[in-house]
């Protein structure tokens, strides 16, 4: 197979895999939110509430594409490009078995980290370029909460990569394989909390929503975008969700792999392994959202830069140290 | 000629546009984002050239820091919206032209310099290789380097850090 056709493949395959994951995510999402808070609707309607995402795309879809005034037109236009853009090509790295992979990287922790940050410049746009006051007071709040958690993000993943000497995930999956335990067990502990803390920050999830705020800012630097815009921004909520919690799983969680089951079929039942544990972090993510008031901004700032860089910090000397002992 | 070569100066071409486009634009933040398209081509460069860490290095440093933190200032203190008079004057055209041509100059003698017309061919750039090397041969100046880092972000703070003999300990 020749290269080009093989890449046409490989992006096909995951801009089909992206909107599935996120569809069932929303599915998890609503279904987890209306057991907790009993709401009707997505635990009854229409097959028992199972066609509740895709009733939601085609209301989006279907809406008026609003465009007010004063907005900064091209920029408005394309800030939701950037951020989609940056979830979907975090998909390269993501390993559903040894070779069922876009492409093992070398660099590939360094990847996640550099293409994630992109999606920044999407959110600081949106915000920008809306000419509404609620709007940039989100985007100002969104930059700051970015900034601050994109570095225990990093420095917690640094812990891993010196214990799995390398930073192709396939690589650092194969590590634990070899080690017997998951990272989470075997060292990585506080590294994995830190981790899901500041991935939680990163996707502005409660208890850390401040850009968005709906009781404070109505919908945050969003708050001017319409129609398939709005779906674009809601369904790259969910496809971040399904990157960060299937990183996490990879890094921390020994990722395609479980114990007992033969290594010769990972191929079949690797993807579905960490599609699971994708799924089980995502489903704590959302327990912990509808359960939980949101931070005060001062409160989001000191918790990254007293609490968590320091901590991550500790984790990395304390993992070097053991890596020279040992 | 290969498809990778006209890749390659379509690239060059996007490059060289959104490069123009960044001087010449009177909006601000219009600027910050074709500075953006400039430095993710140079990456794709560096990719096609195969210095993958280079490539990602300019993503997670220019791209994902130094812009975010432009644009964090261009919302905290330019709020209205639109193409912005001061930007576009007319003073010092021959001085910018002159500053540039020679800085062009200066580049390209010292790469006809080194290079001539060898062609290097290189397999890419191992990252481990490159880490073993910044920290042993080239241990001294990264650290310097380091030094250097701690100083400037220690004198940004106290610059920017107003004395706060008249402030209340908790307000802090």
């Amino acid at each position: 197979m020749s290269f080009s056709t093989e890449l046409l493949i490989k992006v096909l395959v995951v801009l089909a895999t992206a909107p599935v994951m996120a569809l069932g995510l929303t599915l998890l999402e609503v279904k987890g939110s209306a057991w907790m808070q009993r709401r009707p609707g997505p635990l009854h309607v229409g097959l028992r509430g199972f066609i509740f995402p895709l009733a939601t795309a085609a209301k989006y879809l279907q809406k008026e594409t609003i465009i007010p005034n004063d907005v900064d037109e091209p920029v408005f236009k394309w800030a939701p490009a950037w951020v989609i853009a940056a979830v979907v090509g975090l998909f390269t790295i993501i390993p559903l078995s040894p070779t069922l992979i876009v492409r093992d990287l070398e660099l590939g922790v360094f990847f996640l980290l550099a293409i994630s940050s992109i999606s920044t410049i999407g959110v600081l746009t949106a915000g920008w370029s809306s000419a509404n006051k609620f709007s940039l007071m989100g985007g100002l709040r969104a930059a700051g909460q970015l900034i601050a958690y994109e570095l225990p993000l990093i420095l917690s993943v640094v812990g891993v990569v010196i214990q799995a000497e390398t930073m192709s995930t396939v690589g650092i999956v194969e590590k634990q394989i070899e080690f017997g335990f998951p990272f989470v067990i075997a060292g990585q502990g506080i590294a994995f909390i830190i981790f899901m803390i500041a991935a939680t920050a990163e996707m502005m999830r409660t208890p850390f929503d401040m850009p968005i705020g709906e009781s404070e800012l109505t919908m945050g630097f969003f708050t001017e975008y319409s129609g398939i815009r709005f779906l674009i921004f809601y369904i790259s909520e969910y496809i971040n969700l399904f990157v960060m919690c299937a990183i996490a799983s990879t890094l921390f969680l020994g990722g395609y792999h479980v114990p007992l089951l033969p290594t010769e079929w990972v191929n079949f039942y690797g993807p579905l392994v960490l599609i699971g544990k994708t799924f089980l972090l995502a489903f704590i993510l959302i327990a912990i959202r509808w359960s939980f008031p949101r931070f005060r901004e001062d409160q989001l700032q000191t918790l990254a830069w007293k609490v968590l860089i320091p901590l991550s910090l500790l984790n990395i000397m304390a993992t070097a140290i053991m890596k020279v002992v040992f | 000629m290969e498809a990778i070569d006209i890749f390659s100066y379509f690239l060059l071409l996007l490059l060289l546009l959104s490069g123009v486009k960044v001087v010449t634009t009177s909006n601000v933040i219009h600027a910050a984002i074709f500075l953006v398209f400039t430095l993710a081509t140079t990456a794709v460069l560096f990719i096609l050239l195969s210095a993958e860490f280079v490539a990602l290095v300019l993503i997670l440093v220019y791209i994902g820091a130094v812009i975010v933190l432009f644009l964090f200032g261009v919302m905290i203190t330019r709020a209205p919206l639109g193409p912005n008079a001061e930007l576009d004057n007319d003073q010092n055209k021959l001085l910018a032209a002159v500053i540039s041509l020679s800085i062009f100059g200066i580049f390209t003698y010292i790469l006809l310099q080194t290079f001539d017309s060898t062609v290097v061919i290189s397999e890419g750039t191992s990252t481990k290789l490159l880490g073993e090397i910044l920290l042993s041969r080239f241990v001294f100046p990264f650290e310097l380097v380091s030094f250097v880092l701690l100083g400037a972000l220690i004198g940004g703070i106290t610059l920017a850090r107003k004395d706060n003999a008249l402030m209340d300990e908790d307000q802090i």
